[in-house]
């Protein structure tokens, strides 16, 4: 009942508009152009609707003809997000790619509900010449859910208004129109004859000869289960490193913005009967990525989502993810997806020696809907000279970034579009300078501060910080100090005795094998001279030795020295029984003999003094 | 020719074998340096350990904050780090208890938020682009790391370095501290563990040395305590305890008089600038042992001042009669003036808990409700601690052979930390340093003794090789000739034995911290029957459901235990949470889920709720649900309002949900939530619909419908369930 009341007012209504169209068509449009054919193609499949016309554009008059207007009513110029003009060449088959022509807004005379936009053609049209244009446009939030409200089990139904003639400044001999709808379930269309429904399409026309700026209301009222999945606010960082990689971050607020979900939620329903339980709900999400995205994650403020799931092939990758619950009419989530991509696929030099960022422009989603798109390309620190290219108009501004260990921050190029669609999803660039050098600034940063670090480390173990110099502990520690260092340097001399005795012995060992008599000794004398400069050493360092500490460090080091003196005497008597032996050339036997007993106490001695070092170090 | 050559060549290799050998030998460091060596790079292993191992959690889930209280946590540190330091003091919280509130900056410890804020703002400043989150994930195990430090230097100040590095390792890996310090478990116990580590370590140095320094050092770590845990009570009641030890035991020294008077003085001033703490120092109950032995150590230095002027033996008797008896009825007629006038507050039930284990259970259901505070199980002993519990006793026989002020303090810290580990699971925690420490010592005693005697031999050896110049000789330089028999080989055994233990300790530590403590709780993990891994995500779900689809304003009625994370989470307003201040309030919501729709119906709307959530795990087979904790909800609000009783829920004393249950617990607000079209849904093959499998019945009510409210969103495995609360009926209908 509500419904077909509704419908007749909606009836009333159009044929106001048609008397105020008609009355007024008269004076607006431009005699000299008349309009052969349209052919209209409107796709209502889904949340988008996408409008194709072919037109064909005659200059009847005298003077040729630059531009052609195009003539949108202004509710639909609201909602309108792309707008494409492009002309065919040849005919049929044969169709060169078109060429686009620059389309703005335009000043047109007609009624104020209409908005107009002047077509720049190629060439201006002479008289009587023909031109074909294909307009391709595309609307978001066109399609108004009714009923508003739908429970669970409802379907949604939708009204989609446009006029059963071609709106145009100019008058059109032939047209025809075709709405595609998404099922075969048409609840009503306004029939303006000659018009039928066949296979999901609803046919207008032909039509003929009708008067420029005529307006039919029509209205269709059907079922749309597609996810109208909108997206109020995305912003998309892009940030650039030269190590190789580029980091892309998408903050999603997405909402279900179809029918409103009306009383409860039940998940028993819900289950046990997908079918027919929340036909317009959704719950997965497509984003198609570049083909070699890598670290892919997918979360939202509070953690990691793990409803996802990624697909990568040679060609593509695909993520597909769910929300963490089912989206509803009028519910909404937020979340985050980021990943990375190498830096060879999306940044080329240019040829003026700058860099410049390739990559696509929207959400990699399928088929949602942008409100507000914000796009910031971080470039590495230290960039100049930057630009960017779009092939559409959005705003720019420059921001500044701080991010890990930057020190002046980064530049920002941030876009800012209304209503994105799928079809803004093409290519721009941002142009930059940048210099390779540049990116040795973090590590140079990261060394200069471990340097720093341990610099000061250095600093604090070697200066003396301690306020009162004339405490006893202070002296103690000083004092101390001071006997570790002598100790240490005395360490030293005996190793230096140590290594001249070890060059003592294989001077014998070298005896024993070659019977050379004449190196050894020379040997010997090099050890006594070298045992004789240290010794002097010795005595000096034991000297500078604070005398408060003698009594306790000098006893111990006296009995090492005294070990060691009496080990090297040893040492030196075995050599000159040796050497004596050999001399002699008495049998080895015999020398062995001789040489054990001092051998013994070679060893118990070399033992004792190796016990007596490490004493020391306590 | 050829052989001469071969030997002249041999010639020139070997000596320069030796020349190389000889550097070597040169270059080899001395024994002190290699020794400072393996103890800085043990000791760093130790520390990087004690980090890693805390991992588990995020390597398995993700950085996310853990379970209930750290939800509140995170929550204040993220308003803390938004709106600065002034703003966090004197934060009224109106989300929380609805509609009292709750003054946030005056009833919280604000030691972790400050420190993990302080982390942040630092790595900030040396511009890391940190999110605070990640901070506030990883402030328990870098706390972990530090504790393990400050172990290092209380075990070398009790025994030797050697105890010291078995005490830091023991620690990083103790499953009894891991429990609560996993990367994630964002908790007040994270940095608690290390302050009151610390403070003991400050204290025990400051005795040992009598030095001031060391002693307002420790005053700050007893700040840091305060600041940070309520079991700083834990501190000011054991100190005390310890002082009077060494007083009865005759240890009192001028050191141990400098350390506890600047400690407590310094300490109490410091303390009462944190809020919640306020006057409680001189005010309370819990802290008037403190108060006490302060006094006691004034008698003690004037009595031992007198007895210097005196000099006459007889006389200081006779005097030291007459003040202690002065002293003491003065202390007794103040404490009695003070409990009656109501200025000292007398012990809180929490106290009372501690020291009588039954006494929560008779008096303040709420404190028994949870599960940490029962009474610990033999089992979570074997659990929390393995060979520790072992060790424990043997290192008190070494204590106790040699015995000192530290070793005391840590024989008294020991003991009676264990025995409040017994009275409550989650005190193991304090425990585990004190376990840790006996059990190094023992370790550390052991393994020296065992090494010893394996080195014992190598002079022995020496001296038989050296028979020719005479037994005689080499009998008289080493004493300890007379060998037992195998006497290597035993230690060699022994340390084996060692060893092995040791290592099964590390294999159960990560055990335990892998598959026990590393949870989130906030995300379940179940593994199916082909062996793979589900998540269960379904809190967030809810919670994440009530953060974008409800109005901004909506309070959300569920047991206090989910009010912080919803909070947190779903921030939205909440009228119970996980600060149980309030009893009645929180019995309003207990009597409201244990009524009849109707009733509850008008408990909510005099509340102004707008959403009621329930946790319910009859689908997945997840225990610890609300109608598993349904009693308790019975009880606490019984305990206020008495139209509530526990017998009305129960069948001749049993607790069930199928047929055979009360007509009662059928019908309240808690079962229907939780079963609402739940009768319709199969839930396992062969069983009929309804089967409950989380308490494997047939539930018993299973057709009905909700008058007063509507099922707002039931997440995908129904663990959360979220009702509205129905606007009131229009007048005319």
């Amino acid at each position: 009942m509500a419904s077909s009341s509704m419908r007749r007012s909606l009836l009333a209504a159009s044929f106001v508009l048609i008397l105020f169209f008609v009355s007024s068509a008269s004076a607006a449009a431009p005699a000299n152009l008349v309009i052969s054919k349209v052919d209209r193609k409107i796709d209502l499949v889904s949340q988008v609707v996408r409008t194709t016309a072919q037109i064909k554009v005659e200059n009847k008059g005298m003077e040729p003809a630059s531009e052609v207007l195009l003539a949108v009513s202004s509710e639909q110029a609201k909602s309108m997000a792309y707008l494409r003009v492009t002309t065919t060449e040849g005919r049929g088959k044969s169709k060169a790619p078109g060429v686009v022509l620059s389309v703005k807004p335009a000043e047109g005379e007609g009624p104020a509900n209409v908005t107009f936009f002047s077509v720049e053609l190629p060439k201006p049209l002479g008289k009587g010449e023909a031109v074909a244009l294909d307009i391709y446009s595309a609307y978001s939030h066109l399609l108004k859910p009714f009923p508003v409200e739908i429970g669970q089990s409802d379907v949604q139904l939708v009204l989609f208004h446009d006029s059963a003639y071609y709106l145009s400044p100019y008058p059109v001999k032939v047209q025809t129109t075709a709405m595609r709808v998404p099922s075969f379930r048409v609840e009503s269309f306004t029939k303006v004859e000659p018009s039928k429904i066949t296979d999901g399409e609803i046919k207008y026309g032909p039509y003929e000869n009708i008067p420029a700026l005529t307006y039919s209301p029509i209205t269709a009222h059907f079922e749309n289960n597609e996810p109208f999945a909108v997206v109020k606010d995305l912003e998309r960082e892009i940030e650039i490193s030269h190590w190789g990689n580029i980091y892309i971050t998408e903050k999603y607020r997405l909402t279900h913005a179809g029918a409103r979900h009306k009383g409860g939620f039940s998940r028993f329903d819900y289950q046990s009967k997908p079918s027919a339980s929340g036909a317009a709900s959704f719950r997965h999400l497509l984003a198609r990525l570049p083909s070699r995205a890598h670290s892919v994650y997918y979360r939202d403020e509070i953690g990691n989502i793990s409803t996802s799931h990624l697909r990568s092939d040679l060609r593509k990758t695909e993520l597909e993810l769910e929300p963490r619950y089912p989206l509803f009419g009028g519910w909404q989530v937020t979340f985050t997806i980021g990943y990375g991509v190498p830096l060879q696929d999306f940044v080329f030099k240019a040829e003026d020696g700058r860099r410049f960022l390739n990559i696509t422009f929207g959400s990699p989603f399928v088929n949602v809907v942008v409100e507000n798109l914000v796009v910031k390309v971080v470039l590495p620190e230290g960039s100049t000279e930057t630009t960017a290219l779009i092939p559409f108009h959005a705003e720019q501004t420059l921001k500044t970034k701080y991010t890990y260990l930057d020190t002046v921050g980064r530049t920002v190029i941030e876009l800012t579009k209304k209503n994105v669609i799928p079809e803004h999803n093409v290519n721009f660039q941002v142009y930059y300078r940048f210099n390779s050098i540049a990116l040795l600034a973090e590590p140079l940063l990261l060394v200069a501060g471990f340097f720093a670090f341990f610099a000061a480390c250095i600093a604090y173990t070697h200066f003396d910080f301690s306020i009162s110099k004339s405490s006893s502990s202070y002296q103690a520690r000083q004092l101390r100090e001071e006997v570790l260092d002598a100790v240490q340097r005395i360490q030293k001399v005996m190793n230096e005795r140590a290594v001249a005795s070890e060059k003592l012995e294989a001077s014998l060992r070298d005896l024993a094998r070659t019977g050379n008599v004449a190196a050894s000794k020379a040997a010997r004398k090099e050890t006594d001279v070298k045992l004789k400069e240290t010794a002097k050493d010795l005595k000096a360092i034991l000297d500078s030795l604070p005398a408060s500490s003698r009594s306790t460090v000098l006893a111990k080091v006296d009995t090492l020295m005294q070990k060691e003196r009496e080990m090297q005497e040893k040492l030196q008597q075995k050599h000159t029984i040796t050497v004596e032996a050999y001399e002699k050339k008495l049998s080895s036997k015999e020398i062995d003999s001789r040489v054990a007993p001092y051998q013994q106490k070679l060893t118990a001695l070399k033992q004792e003094v190796s016990e007596l070092l490490n004493l020391l170090d306590d | 020719m050829a052989g001469r050559g071969e030997g002249t060549n041999s010639g020139g290799i070997v000596p320069a074998l030796e020349g190389v050998l000889a550097q070597m030998k040169a270059f080899r460091l001395r024994p002190k340096q290699q020794e400072m060596l393996i103890k800085v790079a043990a000791l760093l292993l130790i520390y990087v350990l004690a980090f890693a191992t805390r991992l588990f959690s995020v390597l398995r889930y993700e950085s996310v904050i853990h379970e209930f209280d750290p939800y509140f946590n995170y929550r204040t540190t993220l308003y803390l780090t938004e709106k600065g330091f002034y703003e966090f003091w004197n934060w009224f919280d109106y989300e929380s208890w609805y509609p009292v509130g709750r003054i946030i900056g005056g009833t919280l410890y604000p030691g972790l938020m400050v420190t993990a804020a302080l982390l942040y703002w630092f790595l900030r400043a040396l511009s890391f682009a940190v999110h605070i989150k990640d901070v506030c994930v990883l402030t328990a195990p870098f706390f972990a790391s530090n504790t393990t430090i400050v172990a290092y230097f209380f075990g070398k100040e009790l025994r030797d370095s050697g105890t010291g590095l078995i005490a830091a390792a023991f620690i990083a890996i103790c499953p009894g501290y891991i429990s609560r310090s996993v990367a994630g478990s964002y908790d007040n116990e994270g940095v608690a563990i290390f302050a009151l580590l610390l403070t003991f370590y400050l204290f025990v140095k400051a005795v040992n040395t009598g030095s001031l320094a060391w002693s307002v050092a420790s005053a700050f770590g007893y700040f840091y305590m305060v600041s940070a845990w309520g079991g700083y009570i834990f501190i000011i009641n054991l100190i005390p305890i310890y002082v009077l030890v060494l007083l009865v035991t005759g240890r009192y020294s001028r050191r141990l008089y400098i350390a506890y008077n600047t400690l407590y003085i310094l300490g109490m001033l410091l303390a009462m600038q944190i809020r919640f703490v306020g006057f409680q120092h001189v005010q309370s109950g819990e802290h008037m042992a403190a108060m006490g032995i302060f006094f006691l150590m004034q008698v003690f230095y004037f009595a031992e001042w007198v007895r210097a002027q005196l000099g006459d033996p007889k006389l200081f008797k006779a005097f030291l009669k007459f003040t202690v008896i002065g002293a003491g009825s003065l202390g007794v007629l103040a404490l009695g003036l003070g409990l009656a006038t109501g200025y000292i507050s007398p012990w809180t039930g929490r106290f009372y808990s501690l020291l009588d284990p039954t006494y929560a259970k008779i008096n303040i259901p709420i404190i028994a409700s949870v599960s940490e505070h029962q009474p610990t199980a033999w089992s979570s002993f074997m659990f929390d601690f393995h060979i520790l519990l072992i060790l424990f006793p043997a290192g008190l026989y070494f204590c106790f052979k040699q015995l000192s002020d530290a070793i005391i303090f840590i024989l008294c810290y020991g003991l009676t930390s264990l025995y409040f580990a017994g009275v409550m699971v989650r005190l193991i925690l304090v425990a585990t340093p004190a376990v840790c420490l006996i059990g190094a010592i023992a370790v550390s005693a052991t393994l020296k003794n065992l090494a010893k005697l394996l080195r014992e031999k190598k002079p022995a050896a020496v001296a038989s090789t050296t028979k020719t110049t005479g037994k005689k000789k080499a009998a008289a330089k080493s004493g300890y000739d007379q060998l037992l028999p195998f006497q290597k080989e035993g230690a060699a055994i022994l340390l084996l034995g060692c060893l092995y233990l040791l290592v099964q300790y590390v294999v159960h530590c990560t055990w335990v911290t892998s598959e026990a403590y590393s949870s989130p709780s906030i995300v379940l993990a179940a593994r199916q029957s082909n062996g793979e891994r589900v998540i269960f995500d379904d809190f967030r779900e809810a919670y994440y459901w009530l953060r974008h689809n409800t109005p901004t304003d909506a309070k959300v009625a569920s047991w206090w235990d989910y009010g912080y994370q919803i909070t947190a989470m779903a921030n939205r307003t909440v009228i119970v949470d996980n600060n149980t201040w309030n009893n009645t309030h929180i019995a309003t919501v207990g009597r409201a889920m244990s009524s009849y729709e109707d009733e509850s119906y008008q408990i909510f709307k005099s509340l102004d709720v707008d959403y009621v959530l329930v946790v319910f795990g009859g689908v997945t087979g997840y225990s610890s649900d609300d109608i598993n904790k349904f009693l308790w909800m019975v009880r606490i609000g019984g305990g206020v309002f008495p139209v509530i009783k526990e017998a009305d829920y129960l069948n001749n004393g049993e607790y069930r949900i199928d047929k055979e249950a009360a007509p009662k617990m059928l019908q309240c607000l808690m079962y229907k939530l939780c079963y609402y079209r739940f009768g319709e849904l199969s839930t396992e093959y062969g069983k009929p619909p309804g089967w409950d499998r989380a308490r494997g019945t047939e539930i018993g009510n299973k057709h009905f419908g909700l008058e007063y409210y509507e099922e707002a969103f039931t997440t995908s495995n129904w663990i959360v369930r979220i009702y509205k609360v129905k606007p009131l009926d229009n007048r005319w209908s």
